[in-house]
């Protein structure tokens, strides 16, 4: 699904390198997660296979089912199927939660020769997909995440990747600010949407939250770079020790 | 000989500029009850001459092509769309280049309302609109001059006067044709909203390739007046319009302007409160591209107890168009319990354009609540990025931030029919005006 090769990411205002060499594979239908120290650049890889400006690719790839992201808009990347839950979701004073979500829809939708949704039938999803998320419908009326709790705003990045039916879901840190309830419903959002087409990156600090999400690889990044890669008990071993004596072993 | 001062220099050239537009455009020949108020607005005129670009109140717009004998060449332009406001059920009044256009027009009269041509009623002796036409143009020379104003007074070759003696169903629509090349318009209407009355103005278009434009407005005790107004897409038009509102006790008022396009557009508003407990909304959104010169000047007068006043005015611009907007509240001693809001902002859509802003409060009550706030920014590039990232395409992520972004001066219309027509035109301007 998603393949990552010897990637060097710098800032392009100042010389300062963040990823340095970041290989990872993702394979279809799969959940991967990333544990790492603050700072180690784990959102600048979402940011960066997402497409957003300010970041410089030096060195390295990546191709999502053979297409080359890094050759792609933000737009197109994201009707390739690529999808970023982010870790700050942003607040957009005038734009309805419902337009928002209807445009990208449909946006996508052209961009894939498909044709339009139509209003009922977008409605009755929407209402479905965010009644099993505890949105309410008022929400979905009020300016995308304005005056939304901080676990409202991570519901409704699940809301939007429920609704636009991605091939690779990036989660980046989905989990901090939800309470134990929240977490659960987040979890349950994310595995209804598994599925053998689909695949996940999940970016977290926190064991319990692959508890819910089962991850079939677990991978550790430190200075921009993936320094181990292991299965479920790597995260164990991870929240019982914390990251010294993985990057000690590195050293 | 004595040394002139540089104020007096200014004043004779003022002058001198007042002069030679007069001789220009010589005075319509008024023997009816019109007489008068033309009269006093000429001495007015006389007296104050014409705007200069020197003078502070234009610091931020130049009134040279506005004061100037003969108007600046406009090319004429075809939107190829159909008229705004076209599917209301109104009464529709149309002028071409400043000239009444019977044949496009509908007939002079509905129900609730008295309705005529000042070119027409005019000739009369007396009329109802007697004692309003020139008058509020008048007291609202002070405390700042406007001499276009008085001109108008002086020259209007016609206007149309109304007056609402009950609530008017039917909107009153006036559509601006302009058809010359070098057209100079100058038209000047009265409305009076009696006691209770309600009425709904809307106007459109561009007029004339200059277009001086005076709406004097008196709403009564408890009376309502609405004001929609579309300001036309052709690009090198020049206007200058005054609202003068006087509001009795109770009364409402709420005007609406949204300007595309235009080389230079001047919109001023004075609003006096006069009775207590009225209520005055004023708003605007402008979508400059290039070559446009857009200022909105507001002057509210609280002179009343526990009255309302709100400005909103939101300016998109780009390609080195330039946005203006001086507002004022003055809260006059006694007019206690005043809520008055002020809040202009600009988004520049590239670093070539401007924004000008000089928002002011002068405040003798103290009892009172008022704030002002402005602000210039650009798009924010976080929300971009998160419509990017969601497959929505650059330019429809720009259109939808920029209507976000006026959004809150569209709210302010109350007709939610009228506001979702006036969105689709700036959503079909983004259109044409993006990449
Ligand atoms: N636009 C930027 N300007 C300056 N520094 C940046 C920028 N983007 C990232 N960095 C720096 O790059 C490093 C990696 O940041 P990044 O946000 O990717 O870390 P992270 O692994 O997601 O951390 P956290 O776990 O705290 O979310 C940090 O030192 C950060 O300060
Ligand atoms: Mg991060």
């Amino acid at each position: 699904m998603l393949e990552i090769k010897n990637l060097h990411v710098k800032l392009e205002e100042e010389d300062k390198q963040i990823l340095k060499g970041v290989d990872l594979t993702v394979e279809t239908g799969k959940v991967h997660a990333i544990m790492g120290p603050n700072g180690s650049g784990k959102s600048t890889l979402s940011y960066v296979l997402s497409g957003r400006e300010g970041y410089e690719v030096t060195e390295g790839s990546a191709v999502m089912e053979g297409a080359d992201l890094l050759e792609l808009e933000t737009e197109e990347r994201a009707a390739e199927g690529l999808f970023l839950a982010f870790q700050y979701p942003v607040e957009i004073p005038g734009v309805s939660n419902m337009t928002f979500l209807r445009t990208a829809v449909n946006a996508q939708r052209k961009a894939r020769g498909q044709e339009e949704m139509s209003a009922t039938d977008f409605l009755k999803e929407v209402r479905a997909k965010a009644k099993s998320l505890k949105i309410d419908a008022e929400m979905l009326k009020r300016p995308v995440n304005m005056g939304f709790s901080g676990g409202e705003k991570k519901r409704n990045e699940i809301l939007q990747m429920a609704m636009l039916e991605p091939k690779m879901c990036i989660l980046d840190e989905t989990d901090s600010g939800l309470d134990v309830d929240a977490m659960k419903l987040v979890a349950d959002g994310v595995n209804a949407l598994r599925s053998e087409g689909r695949s996940f990156l999940v970016i977290t600090h926190y064991q319990r939250l692959l508890d819910h999400i089962k991850p079939d690889v677990v991978h550790i990044m430190a200075d921009g770079r993936i320094v181990k890669t292991g299965g479920p008990e790597l995260a164990l071993e991870v929240e019982h020790n914390g990251y010294a004596d993985i990057l000690a072993e590195m050293a | 000989m004595a040394v002139q001062s540089r104020k007096e220099i200014m004043a004779a050239d003022r002058r001198a500029q007042a002069e030679a537009r007069l001789a220009a455009t010589p005075m319509p020949a008024a023997s009816g009850w019109s007489a008068t108020p033309r009269q006093e607005a000429l001495s007015r005129l006389i007296d104050l001459g014409l705007p200069h670009r020197r003078d502070e109140y234009w610091k931020f717009t130049d009134p040279t092509t506005l004061s100037q004998p003969e108007p600046v060449k406009a090319a004429t332009f075809d939107p190829q769309e159909t008229l705004i406001f076209g599917g209301v059920d109104r009464l529709h009044l149309t002028f071409v280049d400043g000239v009444f256009d019977a044949e496009a027009s509908d007939s002079l009269e509905g129900e609730g309302l008295e309705i005529a041509r000042l070119s027409e009623a005019e000739a009369a002796d007396i009329h109802w609109a007697q004692s309003l036409y020139g008058t509020l143009e008048a007291r609202g020379q002070q405390p700042v001059a406007r001499p276009l104003a008085a001109l108008n007074t002086a020259l209007a070759s016609d206007g149309i006067l109304i007056r609402a003696t009950g609530k008017v169903s039917k909107p009153v629509h006036i559509t601006y044709l302009h058809n010359a090349e070098a057209s100079d318009a100058i038209l000047h209407h009265v409305v009076k909203v009696e006691a209770g009355a309600e009425l709904t103005l809307l106007e459109n278009g561009p007029a004339a390739a200059r277009f001086n434009k005076v709406l004097e407005v008196d709403v009564a005790d408890t009376g309502a007046f609405h004001h929609i107004r579309a300001q036309g897409r052709d690009h090198e038009r020049r206007a200058v319009s005054h609202i003068f509102a006087r509001l009795g006790k109770e009364s409402t008022f709420k005007s609406f302007t949204l300007t595309v396009n235009g080389v230079l557009t001047r919109n001023e508003a004075v609003i006096e409160f006069t009775g207590d407990d009225a209520v005055a909304h004023i708003a605007g959104a402008c979508l400059g591209d290039g070559d446009f010169h857009h200022d909105d000047t507001v002057f509210i007068t609280h002179d009343a107890v526990n009255c309302e006043s709100r400005q909103v005015f939101k300016k998109v611009l780009r390609n080195g168009a330039k946005g203006v907007f001086q507002g004022k509240i003055l809260v006059k001693e006694g007019a206690q319990k005043t809520d008055g809001y002020q809040i202009s902002q600009s988004l520049l859509l590239d670093d070539d354009s401007q924004f000008l802003a000089k928002p002011e409060l002068e405040i003798y009550a103290d009892d009172v609540a008022c704030s002002h706030g402005s602000t210039t920014g650009a798009i924010d590039e976080d929300a971009l990025f998160y419509f990017l990232s969601r497959g929505i395409p650059r330019k429809e992520a720009q259109s939808l931030l920029v209507l976000a972004f006026v959004a809150e001066a569209i709210e302010e219309i109350e007709n939610k029919d009228l506001a979702g027509e006036l969105t689709e035109r700036l959503a079909a301007w983004l259109q044409r005006h993006s990449g």
